[in-house]
Parts: C-alpha cells; sequence; structure tokens
C-alpha cells in the first residue's frame, strides 16, 4: 500500500466521517440506526473523544514511557471544571473554556513537577494516589461545587443555542471529530518534532539521555502536561455532549480503562490508540444493549452475568492480548500487512 | 481524652487491614518486581466466597461462622492467587510491563464479575454478638472487633516476620528481595519463592477482605480498589520489600486518617493520607528503588 | 580437556555489542587469568558464562554444554561466583549470608573457610552490610568456598579497593583455595595477577587478544603496552 494510495483513503475516510450526518444509511448489527440518527451519532462522537483520550495516553506511555495510573485525573479535570464553571459560576462558554485551559496546565504542571521526581513503578502508585485524591474531592462535594455522588448537571441556559438539543447532535458530532482532528495533529507532530524524539530516547535509556546532557525531568514533565492538557480538552468535549459530570470518570477503574484502549489499539502507534479508544467504547456502550436482548435471558445465569459485564469482557479481552498479542490491534495489522508501516513513531 | 485514645485505636484497627493489604504488595513488589494491580481482587473475591460459603451457616452458631468465614476468605485468597501467579504471571516473566498489564486486567474482570454475580450494592455482614460490643480502655468506648482486628494483624505480622528470619524459605525471600541474581548465582531456584511470596500475600489480602466486613460491618465490591490505593501508599512510605516497614506505614497513615477525618472534615483524612504519599517521597525520593 | 570452554560467545546489551563472539579455554587446575584493559568486557564474559545476561553460543562446563540452563543450575552444577561489588546481602547476617550458600548434596566446609577468614566466625552475627570492604570480599570467597562440590570458582577483581594488608590476604587465601578449585580470575591489579594466575587470556574490545602464560606477557614489555596499556616494563598501571 503505498504513500499516494494511504493519502486518498485516508481523506476519503475523513470526508465521510464529516458527512455522515447526511448519510441516512443503516449499517446493522453495527448501529441500531441509520448513520445520520442522533443517536448513532452521539456513539461516534463518544468514539471519537475517547480515541482523543487515548492518543493522550499513548503520548505518555506509549511515546515517552511514562506508566501514569492517573491519566483520568485531567479528563475529569476538563469535565469538571468546565462544569462547574458553567453550572455553579453561570459563566459563559468561552470564559469557561480559559478557565479550564488554564487550570489543565497549572495542574498536570504541580502534579507532574512531584510525581516524576519518582520513576517506574513508584511514579504509577504516586500517579494513582493523585487521581484518587481527585476522585475523593470530588465526592466530598466541597463548597457545594461537584455535586458528589450525584454529579453536576448543566442547566438548560448554560450553553449556546447551537449546542444544546437533539436536532444541534451534529454540531456536537462534528465538534468531537475537529477535536479528534486536532488531537490526532498535535500528537503526530510533537511526537515527529525534537522532544518527541527525546521522549523516546528516554523511554529506551533514560541514563544515556541525561549523559548527552539533556535534562530528562524536564522533557517528562513537557511530555505529562500535554498530554494531560490533550485529555482535558477532550473531557470539555464530553462535558459538551453528555450534558452533565458524573463521578465515574474520577474512579481508577477509568485510568485502568484508558490503559486497556492504548494496549487494544497497540501502544506507542498513536493511531493503534485512536483505534483502541474507539473500539473500546463502542464495545461499552454496544455490550449493555447486547446484554438486554431477549436471547441473552435463555442462557445460562453464569454466562447471562459475565456478558453483562463489560468490564469483564473487556477485562479478559485485555489479558488474552497481553499475553497473545502484545503489538495490540496495530501490531496484528501490521503482522497482516509487513508493508503497512506507520509513519508517525514505529517502534 | 477518649476521643483521642478512641481514634488512636480504631486507627490501629483500620491499620491492620491496610498492614494485611499492603504486606503482601510489599514482598511481591520486593522480590518479583511486579506491580500486582490485582491484588484488590484478590481483597474483594476472596470476601465474596467467604460470604457466600458462610451464608448457610448464619442460622446457627455466628461466632463459628465467622471463623469459618475467616478460613475461607484465606484459603480463597491464597488459592486464587496461586492461579494467577502460574497462569498469568509466570509467562511473562520477560515482559515487566505486561504483568502489571495483565493484573489489571485482572482486576478489572474480577470486580466486574463480582458486580455481575453478586450486584453493585453492598451486602451486610452478620456478626457475633461479642464482636458488635465495645471494650472500655482508657476512658474511652472502643469497638471490639476493631481491636480484634488490630490484634490479628499483629500476629500476622509476627507469623510472617518469623516466618523470614526462621525459615530457609524466608531466608531466600529476604536476600532475593536485595539481589535476585545473585540468589540464582548460589543456585538457588528464586521462581519458586515467587508463587511462595504470590500465595502468602493472596492470603492476607484474602484475610483482609474478611476482616474489611467486620470493620465496616458490610462488603461491596468496589472496596477493595480503595483498599489498593492506601495499600500502595503503605508500601512506598514503608519501603519496598519491608514487612516491618508496612506495619509501621500501615498504622501512621491508618491514624493520621482517622483523626483528620475527625478534626478536620470526613473526607479530608482520606485526602491528606494522598499529601502524605507526595511529602515522603519529596523528602526521601530513594525510598526504594524500582530497579 | 579443558574444564570450561567457551566458543563464539556474543553478548549485547540494548544497543551495545559487547563480546564479539569470544572464544577461550580454561585448563583444570590453578588460576587462568582473564585480563585486559578497562571496559573490554571482562565482567560481560563471567556474567556471560553463568547466564545473568543474555548470550549467544556455545559454553561447555566438563563437557557438557550449559548455555541453555538456567543461572541456577548453571551454580549447581558447580561453579560459583564472587562479583565484582561482592553482593553479599546486607540485610542478613554473615552467618546467614553463609547459610544461605550451602547446596543440598554438597559437603559444606566451614571449616575450610574458618580457617582461611577467622573474621567470618567471630562476626557471624554481624549484619553483613555493616561490615568493611575486605570483610565482605572475603564473605563473598567463603561463600564461593563454601560448597564442597564447586569445581570452578569466577572471581571479579577480589582485591579492588583494598587496603594492601587485606589484599595480601585474599591474595593468600585464593591461592590455598587454587589448590583444590580452579579460579577463572578477572583483575586489574596485574601484580595480584601475576603472583596468582599461571594462564592468561587477554581480551580487547570483546574479543580475545592474546592467549599464553602470565610471565610470557609481562616479560615481554612490547605485548604487555599492546595488551594492557602499560607503559614500558611489566608491573602495576
Amino acid at each position: 500500500m503505498n504513500a499516494r494510495l494511504r493519502f486518498v483513503l485516508a481523506l476519503a475516510g475523513i470526508a465521510l466521517l464529516v458527512a455522515a450526518p447526511w448519510i441516512g444509511i443503516p449499517l446493522p448489527p453495527i448501529f441500531s440506526e441509520p448513520l445520520s440518527a442522533p443517536g448513532t451519532l452521539n456513539l461516534l462522537a463518544l468514539c471519537f473523544i475517547f480515541g482523543a483520550l487515548a492518543l493522550s495516553y499513548d503520548l505518555i506511555f506509549g511515546f515517552a514511557g511514562l506508566l501514569s495510573f492517573g491519566h483520568a485525573l485531567y479528563f475529569a479535570v476538563g469535565v469538571y471544571t468546565a462544569a462547574v464553571a458553567l453550572a455553579r459560576w453561570h459563566w459563559s462558554l468561552p470564559q469557561a473554556l480559559a478557565f479550564t485551559f488554564v487550570l489543565s496546565i497549572l495542574l498536570p504542571l504541580v502534579i507532574g513537577a512531584v510525581c516524576l521526581r519518582v520513576r517506574d513503578v513508584q511514579f504509577a502508585m504516586v500517579t494513582l494516589a493523585f487521581a484518587q485524591a481527585g476522585s475523593i474531592l470530588v465526592m466530598q462535594n466541597p463548597f457545594n461545587l461537584t455535586g458528589g455522588e450525584e454529579g453536576l448537571a448543566l442547566g438548560v441556559n448554560a450553553l449556546p443555542a447551537f449546542l444544546v438539543g437533539v436536532e444541534n447532535t451534529r454540531n456536537l458530532y462534528w465538534l468531537a471529530l475537529a477535536l479528534l482532528a486536532c488531537t490526532c495533529a498535535v500528537g503526530w507532530w510533537s511526537v515527529n518534532s525534537a522532544p518527541g524524539r527525546v521522549w523516546q530516547a528516554i523511554r529506551e535509556n533514560e541514563r544515556r539521555v541525561a549523559v548527552i546532557g539533556l535534562n530528562p525531568y524536564l522533557y517528562k514533565l513537557g511530555a505529562f502536561v500535554l498530554s494531560a492538557f490533550l485529555a482535558s480538552a477532550a473531557g470539555i468535549v464530553y462535558l459538551l455532549i453528555e450534558g452533565s459530570a458524573s463521578p465515574d470518570i474520577t474512579t481508577a477503574n477509568f485510568t485502568l480503562a484508558l490503559l486497556v484502549m492504548v494496549v487494544l489499539g497497540g501502544v506507542g502507534t498513536l493511531w493503534g490508540a485512536v483505534l483502541g479508544g474507539i473500539v473500546y467504547e463502542y464495545l461499552d456502550f454496544r455490550l449493555v444493549t447486547v446484554s438486554g436482548a431477549t436471547q441473552l435471558q435463555s442462557l445460562p445465569a453464569f454466562l447471562r452475568v459475565t456478558l453483562s459485564e463489560p468490564l469483564f469482557i473487556l477485562g479478559v479481552l485485555f489479558i488474552v492480548l497481553v499475553l497473545f498479542v502484545p503489538g495490540g490491534l496495530a501490531g496484528a495489522v501490521r503482522r497482516l500487512n509487513p508493508a503497512f508501516l506507520t509513519s508517525s513513531g514505529s517502534q | 481524652m477518649s476521643t483521642i485514645v478512641l481514634l488512636f485505636l480504631t486507627g490501629l484497627g483500620l491499620g491492620g487491614l491496610y498492614f494485611l493489604v499492603a504486606s503482601g504488595l510489599s514482598l511481591i513488589f520486593g522480590l518479583m518486581r511486579v506491580l500486582n494491580m490485582a491484588h484488590g481482587a484478590l481483597f474483594t473475591i476472596a470476601a465474596y466466597i467467604a460470604w457466600q460459603v458462610t451464608l448457610p451457616l448464619l442460622g446457627g452458631n455466628l461466632t463459628l461462622a465467622w471463623f469459618a468465614g475467616i478460613v475461607v476468605a484465606i484459603v480463597a485468597g491464597g488459592a486464587c492467587a496461586f492461579l494467577l501467579e502460574v497462569f498469568l504471571i509466570r509467562p511473562l516473566y520477560t515482559r515487566p510491563i505486561g504483568q502489571i498489564l495483565v493484573t489489571v486486567g485482572v482486576a478489572l474482570a474480577a470486580v466486574a464479575l463480582v458486580e455481575g454475580a453478586w450486584g453493585e450494592d453492598m451486602k451486610q455482614v452478620l456478626l457475633p454478638a461479642w464482636l458488635t460490643g465495645t471494650v472500655r480502655v482508657l476512658g474511652a468506648n472502643i469497638p471490639t472487633s476493631q481491636l480484634v482486628i488490630a490484634a490479628i494483624a499483629l500476629l500476622v505480622l509476627g507469623a510472617l516476620v518469623l516466618f523470614l528470619r526462621a525459615t530457609r524459605y524466608g531466608l531466600v525471600i529476604r536476600a532475593g528481595v536485595e539481589n535476585r541474581s545473585m540468589v540464582e548465582a548460589l543456585g538457588i531456584d528464586v521462581n519458586r519463592a515467587f508463587t511462595l511470596v504470590f500465595v502468602i500475600g493472596g492470603m492476607a489480602a484474602g484475610l483482609a477482605g474478611f476482616l474489611a466486613g467486620t470493620f465496616f460491618g458490610e462488603i461491596d465490591p468496589a472496596r477493595g480498589t480503595s483498599m489498593l490505593i492506601f495499600a500502595f501508599i503503605v508500601v512506598v512510605i514503608g519501603g519496598l520489600g519491608s514487612v516491618t516497614g508496612s506495619a509501621i506505614a500501615a498504622a501512621v497513615v491508618a491514624i493520621v486518617q482517622q483523626f483528620l477525618n475527625f478534626y478536620a472534615a470526613p473526607g479530608i483524612g482520606d485526602f491528606s493520607v494522598v499529601i502524605l504519599l507526595a511529602a515522603a517521597l519529596l523528602l526521601r525520593p530513594r525510598s526504594a528503588e524500582a530497579s | 580437556m579443558n574444564l570450561l570452554d567457551v566458543r563464539d560467545l556474543h553478548v549485547r546489551i540494548g544497543q551495545s555489542h559487547i563480546l564479539h563472539g569470544l572464544s577461550f579455554g580454561v585448563p583444570s587446575g590453578g588460576v587462568t587469568g582473564l585480563l585486559g584493559r578497562n571496559g573490554v568486557g571482562k565482567t560481560t564474559t563471567l556474567r556471560g558464562i553463568l547466564g545473568l545476561v543474555d548470550r549467544t553460543g556455545l559454553i561447555e562446563f566438563e563437557g557438557e554444554g550449559i548455555a541453555a540452563l538456567r543461572t541456577h543450575e548453571i551454580a549447581r552444577r558447580g561453579i560459583a561466583y564472587v562479583p565484582e561489588d561482592r553482593d553479599v546481602f546486607s540485610a542478613l547476617t554473615v552467618e546467614e549470608n553463609l547459610r544461605l550458600a550451602e547446596r543440598p548434596g554438597c559437603e559444606h566446609q566451614y571449616d575450610l573457610v574458618y580457617d582461611l577468614f577467622p573474621e567470618m566466625k567471630a562476626r557471624g552475627a554481624q549484619r553483613a552490610g555493616t561490615l568493611s570492604g575486605g570483610q565482605q570480599q572475603m564473605l563473598a570467597i567463603s561463600r564461593a568456598l563454601l560448597n564442597g562440590g564447586n569445581r570452578l570458582l569466577l572471581v571479579d577483581e577480589p582485591t579492588k579497593g583494598l587496603a594492601p594488608l587485606v589484599v595480601r590476604h585474599v591474595v593468600d587465601a585464593l591461592k590455598r583455595a587454587a589448590e583444590a578449585v580452579t579460579i577463572l580470575l578477572v583483575e586489574q591489579n596485574l601484580s595480584v595477577a601475576h603472583k596468582l594466575a599461571r594462564d592468561a587470556i587477554v581480551l580487547d574490545q570483546g574479543r580475545v587478544g592474546y592467549v599464553g602464560t602470565v610471565d610470557e606477557l609481562m616479560g615481554d614489555p612490547v605485548l604487555a603496552r599492546h595488551h594492557l596499556g602499560l607503559s614500558s616494563g611489566g608491573g602495576e598501571r
């Protein structure tokens, strides 16, 4: 598959995605409604968001080699900061966005500065601890800001009209698509830049990077902050689509799910992570509907129980992947077609 | 004064739970360099299996049921740990990141399995009368269950230290935590110690899962994960690979948590434990090298 | 027949190719020196024999291939290791360090060890981490000599960083040990190597540069300078 053909196909794919809200073809059993239906667009938008989120995680895990168990925190920062600004403080959308952007750079800067003082396993544990602190903070509902267990819903007037209502689902769809495109662009640009190459050098051998005279700490911090920022951006769009913030996204389980997405898709390939995020969210969404289907009711209780829990299937799938298909989906594709090399950050 | 005694002693009870989870994690990491994300799953599964198995006994002697629950939880924790180590961890010994990832998968799948089979809501734990009362200590009324849990944790600490100091496997483990390859160069197969350490950790985690039910009066699918996070904090503060370090750190962390939750605001204690971790890392970043 | 035969040993660590098809033999009995400048791969060779680093090549001990075995199995065949950093277990006592080294099915030569190093007996209950460098070295050697079944000792720079008096003690002990076992000795200190070793294998950038006797090597200033980086005349650098 040569570069020109790939380029044309990519362009066609993007055009197709942009045009989706006007393409009313039904696509069973992938989607229960036609492509242009609000339900389908909503699902696709969520998939795009998770694709972007997974990519942001691949930046630090796949490229800089930092196993963080607390990445979900920054997604939650995006969601909750914007939600609080819009719903509690009644700020305008631009104001809320600006505030969230600032916070989504400052917070990972501070937290990353602390966490990156240690490496490897301790780093993983510390990032997990901070994410847990965030989760606790959200649940404690300080000053009645976060809504605790019940979450925080955006009021009717919180958002401009073109983002609200079923008829405007297509706008949110395009917004999510734009987010994914921008995140991919930033991701691709950053790993091919000079700092990006330093990240990969750090992943291979940190000591050697230090010997050259570069300060690994600063580069790692840069990767940390950039990936956190991208995650927060994804969080903002997620909030707009869901219309409310819920504490589910602050849990350790969620970061682990991120890890599953990236490994599923293939670590260190960017597009693999995006694919992993899309596939994961799709499965998570659809499996719930499938499990309610009447055919399942006739299965023995044990099977019905396990199949009704998407995380169980995903967890088992993950285990199987790690044991037998370490390269993830991207690795499998590469094996099927050895000529298909990724242009960005191939391992 | 009596409040302080109460907070202190209940802190020891909670610390006992943390220690039971952290000690296994610490040894597993110290010897095998594996970050066992599934440790919380061992905690949860053992707790639910023990609950389920002792359910029919609840019509009769509750004390018997409680002791039976302890035994079942320990066995279940150890058995699950054995299966996990042999079938999932050992095949990946050349891929340390893979080992961590596989435990992540187990953690997710196990919690989902428990939620599917027993439901997301908590299950009440029925305790024998003598465990539901209080004991008067220095003017404070301490729940008996908490003292019992602290006592059991101390016993386990003693047993672990004895095992490490007085047995050959303990010797191998203590040396292996320091320098695995030198132990191999002495002609000792360290892999066998791996399984043993994993099983010990699993048994302790299972015991913790059951005792947490006694402590909180209920079991639920999410507690294992939050326990795991606190255990991580304890392990990092106490030093990777050190059982006594875990014990001291567990007590400190739990007591601080209890005091702050009471005197500041509920939840502040949990939050501040994380800050404690950050402080510990800032003050002595070389508390234990990862590799 | 050689006690140990190494053929075409390659070791790669990360991107570095450290040993390039090393081939040599260690005859049975006495001390063979593994010499060379800093960084040529002497320590890596010892670790490669034991399987402590990934390597390819043929390794035969007493005529049997051991390259496919795991480290602990190789050690059990009768090969003991005295590493460069001693690697005693600092949290364990001296006595526990020795006890750990006991291999089942072997005679445990505590008499020999305590005779060579009486301090090991005196400091039995002391934590190994609190021993001096020289004492740790004695402990490391004691560990290797403990099992009567050991036939080959891989010793890596045993006199590094030690005071002259201690160096003499260690050299005497190794000389006595060499009466019963074969020793492959890595040494930077050439006077020590000269005192202990009969044969010499000199490494150069991961390859064998010279094979002969130590006397020949030290006696020829040109050879000595070329292989060991010495200024004219033998002796220490």
